[in-house]
C-alpha cells in the first residue's frame, strides 16, 4: 500500500522503512497466531480467525509500543491474549462436539476413520475441558515451543504459575486421554 | 546416583519439551533408565505434543483468509487511526484554550470566536475520512454562493495550487454567535488543511497576520472588515505561512 496512506501521525517520515520490516516480521508469525487461535477456540474457525484479525489490528495501532530489540512472535501472543481474556465471551468457543469442518477428518479409503483421526478427535475434546487459563498455558508450551520464561511473560503470570498449570493441565489431558482409549463412548456433548 | 541433584516434575516436563541445558539433561536421560514410571510420563507428553502439532499444524499450511488482512484495510484502518488522533488533537486543542480562558481580555474575541472554534473544526473534519466536506470541490460554484448567502457576505475559495493543495470541499458551521464557513484543501499525499471564515463584530477592523499554535495544530489568523479567517493545518509555522501567503491576497485583494 502507498505510504501516503500513513499519514495524520502514525508514520513520521523517518519510520516508513521501519515500518515495512515492521510489516513483515508481523506478516511472518499470522500462521502461528492462526494455528494458536484455532486451538485457543476450538471449533469456530471464523472466530479464531476475527481474533487474529483483532489482534493484527491492535499491533497495527501499537507498532510504535513493540521495542525493535525484542521478540516479535512473543509480543504478538502478548496482544492475543490480552484481547482474548478481556473478552473471553465473544471468542468462547463454538460448538463443543467435534465440529464438522475439522481438518483433521482422515477418512480411510473404506469410509472408516483411522485411529489416529480418533485420537485427535479425543484430544480436541480434551483440550475443550482445560480452563482457559491451563489451555493457554499448554499450548504455548507444547505447539508454540515457547521457553517457560517466555510464557510467563506472554501471560504475565509467575513462572511457578506456568509450571503448575501446565502440569495440571497436561496430566489433565493425559487422564482423559486414556479413558478415551478405555471402552470407546462417543462423548458427544 | 544419590549424590546428584533430586529431579523434579518441572524438570520432567522441561526434559520432555527438550528445555535442559546438557548437563542437567543426561542426568535426567540417567534417571529415566532407573525410573520407568518417569520414562512413561516422558513418552506420554512427548506423545501428547506430537498429537497436538498433528491436530493444529495443518492450519500453518492454510492460506490465510481474505478475512485476515495485514496491514488491516486501508479504509478501516484510516477510519479508526483518523478518529484516534483527531480525540488527541481535540484534547491538546481544548487544554490549550482551557489555559488561556482566564485572560478575559477583548483581544481574546478573536480566540474564543474565531481561532479556537477554527482550531476545533480543523481537527474534527480533516481527520474524517468519509465525509470530510459537506459540498464537494466539484460543485465549488454551488458552495460558495451557499455559504456566501449563510454568512450573508460575498466569499469564495481560495485556489491553494500553488502551494501543493486543491479544494477539497466546504460545509457549514455553527460559531460561537454566528455561522461560519470552513474550506477544506489536501495535499497529494492526502494532509489537510482548512480555512474558516466567519463575520464578527470584531475590535479590530484590520489585522496583521497572527500565529497561534498548540500540540499539532497551528493557525494563521486575520481580520479584514468584518470578516476573520483562521488557516489551520498540522504543518510547522513557516509551511502554514507559506499557504497563508498565498490565500490572503486572494480574499483580501
Amino acid at each position: 500500500m502507498g505510504r501516503s496512506d500513513h499519514r495524520r501521525g502514525l508514520a513520521p517520515r523517518q519510520g516508513v522503512n521501519q515500518l515495512h520490516h515492521l510489516e513483515q516480521l508481523i506478516v511472518e508469525q499470522i500462521p502461528r497466531l492462526r494455528r494458536y487461535a484455532r486451538a485457543l477456540i476450538r471449533g469456530d474457525h471464523s472466530r479464531a480467525d476475527d481474533l487474529v484479525q483483532d489482534c493484527l489490528e491492535r499491533a497495527w495501532t501499537r507498532w510504535h509500543l513493540w521495542r525493535r530489540d525484542s521478540d516479535m512472535r512473543a509480543w504478538l501472543f502478548t496482544i492475543m491474549h490480552n484481547l482474548y481474556v478481556n473478552d473471553l465471551r465473544r471468542y468462547r468457543d463454538g460448538p463443543s462436539f467435534v465440529s464438522l469442518d475439522s481438518e483433521h477428518d482422515n477418512i480411510a479409503l473404506d469410509g472408516t476413520r483411522t485411529e489416529e483421526s480418533l485420537v485427535l478427535d479425543d484430544l480436541h475434546a480434551a483440550i475443550g475441558t482445560l480452563s482457559p487459563e491451563q489451555r493457554e498455558v499448554v499450548l504455548l508450551v507444547s505447539l508454540e515451543g515457547m521457553r517457560y520464561e517466555q510464557v510467563a511473560e506472554v501471560l504475565a503470570i509467575p513462572l511457578g504459575t506456568v509450571m503448575s498449570r501446565l502440569s495440571r493441565g497436561r496430566q489433565q489431558l493425559r487422564t482423559l486421554l486414556s479413558e478415551a482409549r478405555g471402552p470407546r463412548m462417543r462423548r458427544v456433548k | 546416583m544419590n549424590t546428584e541433584k533430586p529431579i523434579s516434575e518441572n524438570e520432567l516436563h522441561a526434559y520432555a519439551d527438550n528445555l535442559l541445558d546438557p548437563a542437567r539433561r543426561s542426568e535426567v536421560e540417567h534417571y529415566l533408565e532407573h525410573h520407568p514410571e518417569a520414562a512413561a510420563m516422558i513418552r506420554h507428553l512427548q506423545q501428547l505434543d506430537q498429537s497436538l502439532h498433528n491436530l493444529f499444524d495443518p492450519v500453518l499450511a492454510e492460506p490465510i483468509p481474505a478475512s485476515i488482512q495485514f496491514p488491516p484495510i486501508r479504509r478501516h484502518y484510516g477510519r479508526r487511526a483518523a478518529a484516534a488522533m483527531a480525540w488527541v488533537a481535540l484534547g491538546a486543542v481544548l487544554g490549550w484554550s482551557l489555559n488561556h480562558r482566564d485572560a478575559a481580555e477583548p483581544a481574546n474575541m478573536l480566540e474564543t470566536q474565531l481561532v479556537k472554534p477554527a482550531a476545533f473544526a480543523h481537527v474534527i473534519y480533516s481527520a474524517e475520512v468519509l465525509h470530510p466536506v459537506e459540498v464537494k470541490a466539484d460543485q465549488e460554484q454551488h458552495l460558495v454562493q451557499w455559504l456566501s448567502k449563510r454568512l450573508s457576505t460575498p466569499i469564495n475559495a481560495p485556489n491553494l495550487a500553488e502551494g501543493g493543495y486543491r479544494l477539497v470541499g466546504g460545509r457549514l458551521l455553527p460559531s460561537t454567535d454566528r455561522m461560519a464557513a470552513q474550506f477544506m484543501y489536501e495535499d497529494s499525499s492526502g494532509r489537510r488543511v482548512t480555512l474558516y471564515l466567519r463575520r464578527g463584530a470584531w475590535d479590530n477592523k484590520l489585522t496583521a497576520f497572527r500565529y497561534s499554535r498548540d500540540a499539532n495544530v497551528g493557525v494563521f489568523y486575520w481580520i479584514d472588515g468584518e470578516l476573520g479567517y483562521a488557516l489551520s493545518g498540522e504543518l510547522d509555522k513557516a509551511e502554514l505561512l507559506k499557504l497563508a501567503v498565498i490565500v490572503h491576497p486572494q480574499l483580501n485583494p
